[in-house]
């Protein structure tokens, strides 16, 4: 009566294969990876030691974190100019208040987080109820984060840190690699993160949202108070990342975060979440902002001067860009 | 004993809605007192969709409106996702499970046959993509199914197929509300037309008595509903 409905098989073989397998998206970050690793093993001998290893993960931990609450933003189908920014206007406010006010280190931490979750809702208030664009609302927020840091720091770094700053920057050994308790943080961050996102109601919708925002809105759901969430939260995670930082390099640095914002999109992109919003993995991020670490990490090893570096990041997140685009023109 | 098929499940009278200037219902009543809508016969306000919802009133929109990166399963639930029971569950964790299972069932009682209800919705046909809106609605409505326009974005074969879909929907008993300007679809499906004219309900009328130009002519003006043979009138 109903051919096409009662065998209803999904109407190509493509989205019959689809329907099976995993993602490709999952599966091309874990082999970019790999192939990296290899690349560099063969080019340098430095490269595959423990102390190496420890060396990456520290330089991930910071970026790693401000990732997870880009991928937030940018699953539904936001984006976030301003994350380096408010991560590192944290972090000037934690250090200058424990170092210079001599304020408890901990009330200090409590008073970064808060400032950057502030620019979070500040941001999420902008783009749900005067309705801007994401991408207007966070260049706006990213220059006045960046503009105060400087004005509260007249620009000059903040050091002779308490301790309780530098705890996550403390390392245990693991075999031969040392790892540091941000690294750590930022692996539980991530769990979290996955599980929320993958098995949680919260979790589902943001990816509803990301795939069709009025139908979302249409099923009950207050989407505009999800998306004031997501980008608070947001705020909340560069907040974190600032104390990972603090702890990392010692001190409070104004001139920190300005190349977070596009190294925490080029892991998300890597790592296969649409820029287009509703698709992705938040592990698959993990894997991206290690793809960076890695490439960081190995040009380096090899004596390729930093300015190289950036041009080869700038080519690997328009190269994955391109790939998502032409996968979604295809389907 | 009053028939119950007497008795309006949904009641809606001098309803009012503007668009900018573009007035969509004027004081239209639909069986539905002055802007009351009166569900089994009690009052009811509605503030967004998800009250109209928990009223058991479900609506299928004409744009289809699914998440096509996710799958059967979680479009179904989308918005009512059960919960696991135990630690997990506390923690927040769906009942993938039972979504699937019950999914299935759904989509199997409306004789949809998907092999998998783990498949995204953007691998599935127009049609099937209606379907699966079709089966949330009537796997939630506990009183009225409204559906807007259901078969306007589909082709004729896929309309036809989201039309018989609506005929095994209130052939369970589910009372079905179908706004179209589909005349074909209308008269193959609907027991009675409520004909709107000018944001106000013209005429009621009977399908099996009155031509598909009759009722033409009355939503567009050509003809008065008082021209009408008494017979036609619902």
């Amino acid at each position: 009566m109903l051919p096409d409905l009662a065998t209803a098989s999904p109407t190509s073989i493509r989205g019959r294969l689809l329907a099976h397998l995993p993602p490709v998206a999952t599966l091309g970050p874990l082999l970019a990876l790999f192939l990296a690793g290899a690349f560099f093993t063969s080019q340098t001998d430095r490269f595959l030691s423990g102390s190496n290893f420890s060396l990456i993960l520290q330089q991930v931990m910071v970026v790693g974190v401000v990732a997870i609450g880009q991928t937030l933003v940018i699953l539904t189908a936001g984006i976030d100019l301003s994350c380096g920014m408010l991560m590192a206007i944290g972090s000037i406010v934690t250090t200058k208040l424990a170092v210079d006010s001599e304020m408890n280190p901990y009330l200090a931490i409590l008073c970064g987080l808060l400032v950057s979750t502030a620019f979070g809702f500040l941001n999420g208030a902008l783009i749900t109820r005067v309705k801007l664009p994401a991408f207007i609302v966070t260049l706006g927020t990213l220059n006045i984060a960046f503009a105060i840091t400087q004005i509260y720091s007249k620009s000059q770094t903040v050091s002779g840190l308490p301790e309780a700053l530098e705890f996550f920057g403390r390392t245990f050994r693991v075999g031969q690699t040392a790892v540091t308790y941000g690294t750590v943080l930022m692996l539980i961050m991530y769990l979290v993160a996955w599980f929320v996102l993958r098995d949680t109601a919260p979790g589902r919708h943001v990816y509803a949202l990301g795939n069709n925002a009025e139908a979302t809105r249409l099923m009950g759901i207050d989407t505009a108070r999800m998306l004031l969430v997501v980008y608070t939260l947001a705020g909340f995670v560069y907040g974190i990342a600032a104390l990972l930082l603090v702890a990392r390099t010692g001190v409070g640095d104004p001139q920190a975060g300005q190349t977070d914002n596009l190294d925490s999109i080029t892991a998300v992109v890597l790592g296969g979440t649409s820029l287009f919003g509703g698709r992705g993995n938040i592990l698959g991020t993990l894997l991206g902002a290690l793809i960076v670490g890695v490439f960081r990490n190995g040009l380096t090893l090899m004596g390729v001067a930093s300015v190289y570096q950036i041009l080869i990041t700038g080519i690997l997140v328009i190269l994955a860009v391109t790939t998502d685009q032409l996968s979604r023109r295809k389907g | 004993m009053t028939d119950p098929r007497q008795t309006p499940v949904l009641e809606a009278r001098g309803l009012v809605k503007r668009y900018g200037h573009v007035t969509a219902l004027d004081g239209a009543d639909f069986q539905l007192l002055a802007g009351e809508i009166l569900l089994d016969g009690k009052p009811v306000r509605f503030h967004n969709p998800l009250d109209a919802r928990r009223q058991g009133i479900e609506t299928v929109y004409q744009d289809l409106a699914v998440a096509p990166a996710m799958s059967i399963a979680e479009n179904l639930f989308l918005g009512r996702e059960p919960k696991r029971t135990g630690l997990l569950g506390w923690l927040g964790a769906l009942d993938k499970k039972r979504m699937l299972a019950e999914a299935m069932r759904h989509m199997q009682s409306l004789k949809i046959g998907i092999r998998s209800m783990k498949q995204a919705v953007e691998t599935l046909s127009g049609g099937q993509r209606q379907g699966v809106a079709v089966a949330r609605s009537a796997a939630f409505a506990r009183h009225v199914v409204i559906m807007d326009e259901p078969t306007a974005a589909l082709g004729v074969k896929e309309g036809n197929m989201v039309l018989e879909l609506i005929r095994r929907v209130r052939d369970r008993g589910l009372p079905v509300i179908l706004i179209s300007h589909n005349m074909p679809h209308v008269f193959e499906i609907a027991d009675r037309i409520h004909i709107a004219r000018l944001g106000k309900r013209a005429a009621v009328v009977n399908p099996k008595h009155i031509s598909m130009s009759d009722t033409v002519a009355v939503m567009t003006g050509a003809k008065r509903p008082e021209e009408l043979p008494a017979q036609a009138l619902a």
